[in-house]
Order: structure tokens, then C-alpha cells, then sequence
């Protein structure tokens, strides 16, 4: 099998690298879990850039004109630009390379029991090209004019022209840094794919692998299959920008909703890739802390795929006032609506499994759950603005933002906690403070409700999003609702701070925490056989055998209540 | 539901209000029944030194019935939003009512300009009245709408109607409202137009049908404040005419 083949591939590569110096070892390293480091603490680098920008723009809304402490008076272009690059960077700096490349990177191999990745080299690459997205992207802020503002869907004519956006050098340089991150995720996803195949442990069936594997994978497929017409649009875009094509141009017989389709196309499924992993991340770690099999394991997988296919189908539920046909709103609206089944079928299958568990609540179960609950609540709103009778009114309101808020905190921010309270243990060899944990996580979750919260009341009473300053509306300037967009700007501070413990836990525990051994979870999956933090190779007592599923907690043939996968038995349990 | 939060001022702004009433209904139950059992889970099978977990692999026919029942009724309450939703819909952006006046309403950055039929009731007559960021409506009149932007897009969204659309450069995008409720409210704009989308507000007045003849009369078609535009459109063309032959 090919196992082998990559085997030696990346032998090669640590005979090398056995005695090199921090350069050699952190930053140009082919070894899987270095990269996945890299992928995570860019992310969380790019994620306190994105909060930052939350925070000076949420302070303008709760406090009209007033200087905001650690950036000053925020300009209407300063507004635009801040929220544009909140939203991008939050969808591509943050939750793309911390769900998918960090938790891709470092999950993948140790959990399906190989040394490293197939293509160790393009994953390389795929973290350089990443980290010059990033570079550029933060470059275009500093540029004359400053960065884009106008929004991360980027809609032409406004983002093709310098004359209708005033960044002529900003607008250029977002879409660089947006093909160039895109550029790097399809490097990763071929790596993902290829890897899970065709390296797994030998014994590992195509159901013995974890459902996060599995999750990731297919986020892959979804990425890999729907940004084609983005890069397409991408190129287009840019050609108008800088060489005066005119693709979008309608003066010049081009079409400026095309953009809108191709990014859609794209955009829709986007939110299926960086849910996919995150819902992987809970079911792991649910199984795990309830003590119990995964509930339906094949119903999950085959839900995720339908949604996969689904998610291609409903771009345009974006697009019902955009001035497309009236008519084809009947066939997104169905389409959309539709998605609610498979969706409704995973988060069931989930809260099942905790039917009859023993349930401990570590901090990685506390986030688990909260993921779980919070959303839901992201799941059910999206039915109000998927029905497109509802969406004309609702649309681009702060009813949608809450929403989608909704939907990727629980993604890109909880799923992240969940990850890495879990995997700390196995990433740095040490255990992370519990009690610090538990206040971290309070903190947090009550005060993004607080956020969020408000904002489906003033969307519903029709505050639109993207504007600078309310007072300039009579019907949106009242202290009703002025006092609710204080309280959510307050809630977002105090959301920020509780994330200083959280800091705190994480650099003191790398050096004092409690040593973890390889399996402190009592957990059953691959990467828990391997020395925690696992060498480069990873499995230095001999690559593991796969006897079993991944999720045997508490069975009946056995005293102890977990079965690793690798631990040799009289009895394979049926996978029925 | 959402009249509490904010006043509907159009004929079909009681069927949106009805949608998402039907909606918050069902979603609601389906909502808290889920929350609940979650919650009732989570907290009887917290861990118990006495009780070990079961051993259940949600793969048997009675074990997936748990999974199957709940989602056929969701997709029953899916098709029930559906129709509504389609009714809501035909009414609201496909089917339009015979038109009793006009409004033509372009957009640019960063200002709406409303083009009134006048006392005529059609447009592109002499009587024609344009004004920037004011539109005077009729109540209990039905209106077509033609709507234009001369730049970018933009979105003209009029919330006590419960209506949006966005407009786009190339094309003129046609709808219609009946106001039903006498009052002075925020237009919006919608869609991110660039640096001074955040203050591109408009007014919408709903007037009794005397109070509308009064400002017909008012303003009539030579006033300064129309020349004015008409002087500022021909600006606002030749420059785009130049931009077009220079790029």
C-alpha cells in the first residue's frame, strides 16, 4: 500500500533535520505537526487582528464620534475598511488555517496512524505561500488610501473601480491576498485527501476512521470543487482593476452580477468547509468526555456528504433582492430550506449520543456542548432569511449578521477552544489549567450572547449593516437602540478580556502543566498511542495496527471503558 | 410580531409579518424542544461513579427511528414555510397590481434621487418633480417603481414596507408598493456603496391625498431645486462619459 511509499519519503526528511537549528526545525520544517503549529499560531495572530478591528468598530457604533482608545477617531473610510478586513480575515486568516490547515495538519496523520503527511514538501509550501497572504493582506493597510472598505463580498463596480472605492491600492491587494490564501488551501486540500486515502494505518477501515478526519476531508473536497469560479472571478476582477477590462463593467457591456454568482458559488459552500472540521472537532471530543459511540456514525457521514452536495445548490439565497430573476428565488428557497435536514439529522445524531453517556465536564466538553447549543441557534435563524419572503426584509439587516455570527463563532472560535483544550495534552506533552479553563470559558460564552443577542432585535427592527453611525437615521437614533448597541459593544470587551486567561493558561502551561502522558483522556483513537507531544515520525514504538472503530467506549465485552483501535482483541466488534 | 419593533406603512408588509410569524412558531418549538432535550441530557447523564455508559451504536432500525421521525415532521414544517413563502413572494416581487402613479428612483454615491410623477401621474412629462433624498408618496395609492443606479450598486431598502431592492448600474429594475399608513420614515441604503454608504439616508413622506396635492402644487416643475439636479446630472454624465473614454 502506499503507506510505504510516503513512509520512506518523509524518513528521508527527518534523517536531515535531526540536527538543525531553530530556522531549519520551526520555520522550514516538512514535519506535519510543525506546520499545523504554524497554521495555528498565524491564526491566532490573524484572529487578535480581526478582534481588534471588531473592537475599534463596535466601540464607533456604541459611541458615535468619540475617540476610541488604542486607534482614535474612526473615520467613515476607516469604518469600511475595518469591517471589510474583519470579516476577511476571520473567514480566511482565521477559521480556514486554524480548522482545517492547524487541526488538518496535526490530526490527519497521527489519527489515521502514519509519519507525516504524503506530499510533505507542498505542505511546506502551502504554509509559505499562506504566510504571504497574510504579509500581503496586512501590507494593503498601510498602502495610500488605506485598506478596501467595501466589504468582503467585494461587489463590483464598487470593487473594480479606484474612482467609485478611493483604495486604489488596497482594493488590488486584498484580492491578491485573498487568491493567494486560496492558492494555499488547495495545495492543503490535495495533501488532506491524498493522505487519508492512502496512508492510513494498516487495519483501518474506510468506517474506522475518525469522523473528524473524515469531516476535514470532505471540507477539502467541498474547497477544492467550489473556488474555481472564484479564482476565475478573482482574475477577472483584478484584470479590471489594474488593465481596464471591463468584465463587470455594465457601461461596457460586462455584467456586474456575474461577480456576485461566481463568489456565491464559492461563498456558500465556504461555510460548509470551515463547519465541517469544527463539527468533526465536537464529535470527537464528545465521545470521548460522554464515554460513548458515536450515535449513528454512518448516518453523520452520509448527512455530511448530502449537505456537501446541498451546498452547492444554494448560492444564490444570497442574491433574492440582488436583482436576479424573481422567479429563481421558488428554486433557492426550496433548495435552502431543504438543508435544514441534514444539518437537523447531524446536530440530532449528536445530542443522542449523549443519551446514556457518563459525561464529564472538562473544559473541552464544556465548549463541545456550548458549540452545540449556540449552534443551533445559528442553524434555526438562517430558516427567516432563507425563505425569501422573509429575506426581503431581513436582508443585509443585522438580523443576517447575528445570524452568521451565530454560526461562525461556534465555528471558527469555540471549535478552536474545543480543539484545543483537547489536543493541548498531545500537541505540548502538558496539561492545561481546568480551573483557569472553566473561567475562560463563562467568560466567553456569556459574553458573545450578550453580543449577539441585541443584534437580532435591532435587525429585526431594521438596523442595516455596514453604516458607520446610526445617528444619521432618525428611526435607528433612538436610546432604545442605542443602549442595546452599547450593551453589545460592552459585552465585546468583556469577551476580549476573558481571553487573556486563556493566554495565560496556554504559554504557563507549555512550561508548568501537569505532564499528560500519552493518554490522559483515556480516548481510543491513533493519536493518543503515540508519545505526547509525538516525535517527528510520531509512532517511534512501531506504526499502530487498527482492530476497530473509533469510538468503543463502554463496551459490553470489555472491563475497562474504552478500547483503543490499536489494542489487539479475540473479538472485533461488528461495526453494526 | 414585527410591528412591536417597528411600524408597517405598506399593503404587504402584514404578509411579511405573517412569514415570519409562521416561521418564529415553528422554528420556535423545534428550537426549545431541542434545547430541552439537550439540556435534560446533559444533566441526567452527568458522571455518576455508580453508572457506567451505555453501549449504543445508533445504527439499529428502532435506534435511527429516534433520527428519522423528528426529521420527516422538520421537512413537514419546511413545506409548510415553503408555500407561504411562496405565496409571500408572487405577491410581493412577481405579480404587480395595476399602477395608479409612478416614482423613478436613482441612486448614486451618495444621495437617492426620487423622480414624482407630478400632477399628471406619468413620467417624463414637464411636470415631473425630482428631488434628492425626499420621496412624497401618496397613501393608499399603488406605485411602480423604476429603479437605476448611475454608479455603483446600491440597495433601496424602505423598512416600515418591509421592502428592499438593489439597484445596478446597466439596468432598471421595476417593482411596485402600495403605502397604507400616513407618517415620515427612513429610507436606507442597503448595499456597501463605498466611503459615505453609512450617510446615505433618505426620507419617505406618506401623505393624505390632500396633503400630497398641496406639495404637488408646491413644488412646481421649475423650481431651482430641480434645475438644479438636472444641471447636476448633465455633470454627473459628461464626467462619466469622460471616465469611460480616458479608462
Amino acid at each position: 500500500m502506499a503507506e510505504v511509499a510516503t513512509a520512506d519519503v518523509s524518513h528521508d526528511d527527518h534523517h536531515h533535520e535531526h540536527e538543525q537549528t531553530f530556522w531549519s526545525k520551526y520555520v522550514f520544517s516538512t514535519d506535519h505537526k510543525i506546520i499545523g503549529f504554524q497554521y495555528l499560531f498565524t491564526g491566532i495572530a490573524m484572529a487578535i487582528i480581526g478582534g481588534y478591528f471588531a473592537y475599534v468598530f463596535r466601540m464607533q457604533l456604541a459611541f458615535p464620534g468619540s475617540s476610541v482608545p488604542f486607534f482614535g477617531i474612526v473615520s467613515p473610510s476607516a469604518y469600511n475598511s475595518l469591517v471589510t478586513n474583519h470579516g476577511t480575515i476571520m473567514i480566511f486568516w482565521v477559521a480556514m488555517p486554524v480548522l482545517i490547515a492547524a487541526m488538518g495538519n496535526f490530526l490527519i496523520p497521527l489519527m489515521i496512524g502514519c509519519d507525516d503527511m504524503v506530499f510533505p514538501r507542498v505542505n511546506r509550501l502551502s504554509y509559505q505561500i499562506f504566510l504571504l497572504s497574510a504579509i500581503v493582506l496586512i501590507a494593503s493597510f498601510f498602502v495610500p488610501g488605506g485598506g478596501f472598505g467595501g466589504a468582503w463580498t467585494a461587489y463590483p463596480p464598487l470593487s473594480a473601480l479606484a474612482k467609485y472605492n478611493a483604495t486604489p491600492f488596497g482594493a488590488p491587494m486584498w484580492l491578491i491576498a485573498v487568491a493567494l490564501e486560496i492558492v494555499a488551501f488547495l495545495l492543503g486540500g490535495i495533501n488532506f485527501i491524498t493522505t487519508a486515502m492512502n496512508a492510513r494505518a494498516k487495519g483501518m477501515r474506510m468506517y474506522d476512521i475518525p469522523i473528524v478526519v473524515w469531516m476535514i476531508v470532505i471540507a477539502s473536497m467541498l474547497f477544492m470543487a467550489s473556488v474555481g469560479p472564484l479564482v476565475a472571478g478573482a482574475v477577472m476582477l483584478l484584470f479590471d482593476q489594474t488593465l481596464g477590462t471591463t468584465f463587470f463593467d455594465a457601461s461596457a457591456g460586462g455584467d456586474p452580477v456575474l461577480w456576485q454568482h461566481l463568489f456565491w458559488f464559492f461563498g456558500h459552500p465556504e461555510v460548509y468547509v470551515v463547519l465541517l472540521p469544527a463539527m468533526g472537532i465536537v464529535a470527537e471530543v464528545m465521545c470521548t468526555f460522554a464515554r460513548k459511540k458515536l450515535f449513528g456514525y454512518k448516518l453523520i457521514l452520509y448527512a455530511t456528504v448530502g449537505l456537501g452536495i446541498l451546498s452547492f445548490f444554494v448560492w444564490a439565497h444570497h442574491q433574492f433582492i440582488s436583482g436576479v430573476d424573481p422567479r429563481a428565488a421558488y428554486l433557492f428557497t426550496t433548495t435552502t430550506l431543504l438543508i435544514s435536514i441534514p444539518v437537523a439529522i447531524m446536530l440530532f445524531a449528536y445530542i443522542a449520543t449523549l443519551y446514556g453517556g457518563s459525561i464529564q465536564f472538562t473544559t473541552a466538553m464544556l465548549f463541545a456542548l456550548s458549540f452545540l447549543a449556540e449552534f443551533l441557534i445559528g442553524g434555526v435563524t438562517g430558516i427567516w432569511l432563507g425563505s425569501s419572503g422573509t429575506d426581503i426584509y431581513l436582508h443585509d439587516t443585522y438580523f443576517v449578521l447575528a445570524h452568521f455570527h451565530y454560526t461562525f463563532f461556534p465555528i471558527a472560535i469555540i471549535g478552536t477552544f474545543t480543539a484545543i483544550y483537547y489536543w493541548y495534552p498531545k500537541m505540548f506533552g502538558r496539561m492545561m489549567n481546568e480551573t483557569w479553563g472553566k473561567i475562560h470559558f463563562w467568560g466567553t460564552i456569556i459574553a458573545f450572547n450578550g453580543i449577539f443577542l441585541p443584534l437580532f432585535f435591532l435587525g429585526a427592527a431594521g438596523q442595516h449593516r455596514r453604516i458607520y453611525n446610526y445617528q444619521n437615521f432618525p428611526d435607528l437614533a433612538g436610546d432604545n437602540m442605542q443602549d442595546l448597541r452599547v450593551f453589545a459593544t460592552i459585552s465585546l470587551v468583556i469577551m476580549l478580556l476573558f481571553q487573556i486567561p486563556f493566554v495565560i493558561n496556554f504559554i504557563v502551561s507549555l512550561k508548568r502543566g501537569k505532564k499528560a502522558g500519552k493518554n490522559p483522556w483515556k480516548a481510543n483513537t491513533l493519536e493518543w498511542v503515540a508519545p505526547s507531544p509525538p516525535p517527528h515520525g510520531n509512532f517511534p514504538d512501531g506504526m499502530p495496527e487498527v482492530y476497530r472503530g473509533p469510538y468503543e467506549f463502554a463496551h459490553p465485552d470489555r472491563e475497562d471503558d474504552y478500547w483503543p483501535q490499536n489494542e489487539p482483541g479475540n473479538q472485533k466488534p461488528a461495526n453494526k | 410580531m414585527l410591528e412591536k419593533l417597528l411600524p408597517a406603512a405598506s399593503t404587504y408588509a402584514k404578509d411579511i409579518d405573517g412569514l415570519f410569524d409562521l416561521i418564529t412558531y415553528l422554528v420556535g418549538f423545534w428550537f426549545i424542544l431541542a434545547m430541552g432535550v439537550f439540556f435534560y441530557l446533559v444533566f441526567r447523564y452527568r458522571r455518576k461513579p455508580s453508572e457506567k455508559a451505555q453501549y449504543i451504536t445508533g445504527e439499529t432500525h428502532k435506534q435511527k427511528l429516534a433520527i428519522e421521525v423528528p426529521h420527516y415532521l422538520i421537512l413537514l414544517c419546511d413545506i409548510a414555510i415553503l408555500v407561504l413563502t411562496f405565496i409571500v413572494w408572487h405577491h410581493v416581487k412577481i405579480e404587480k397590481p395595476p399602477a395608479e402613479d409612478e416614482v423613478r428612483i436613482v441612486g448614486q454615491q451618495w444621495a437617492w434621487t426620487f423622480y414624482h410623477s407630478g400632477a399628471d401621474g406619468l413620467l417624463g412629462t414637464d411636470d415631473d418633480i425630482a428631488k434628492v433624498n425626499e420621496l412624497h408618496v401618496k397613501k393608499d395609492t399603488v406605485y411602480h417603481y423604476k429603479l437605476e443606479s448611475r454608479d455603483v450598486m446600491h440597495s433601496f431598502s424602505v423598512p416600515v414596507f418591509r421592502l428592499k431592492q438593489d439597484t445596478i448600474p446597466g439596468r432598471i429594475i421595476e417593482g411596485w408598493f402600495e403605502p397604507n399608513k400616513t407618517g415620515e420614515w427612513d429610507i436606507q441604503c442597503a448595499e456597501m456603496c463605498g466611503v459615505a454608504h453609512g450617510i446615505m439616508a433618505a426620507r419617505i413622506f406618506i401623505e393624505t391625498e390632500e396633503e400630497h396635492a398641496a406639495w404637488i402644487a408646491a413644488n412646481s416643475p421649475n423650481s431651482a431645486d430641480t434645475s438644479m439636479i438636472a444641471k447636476n446630472e448633465t455633470v454627473l454624465e459628461t464626467q462619466a462619459q469622460e471616465d469611460r473614454s480616458n479608462g
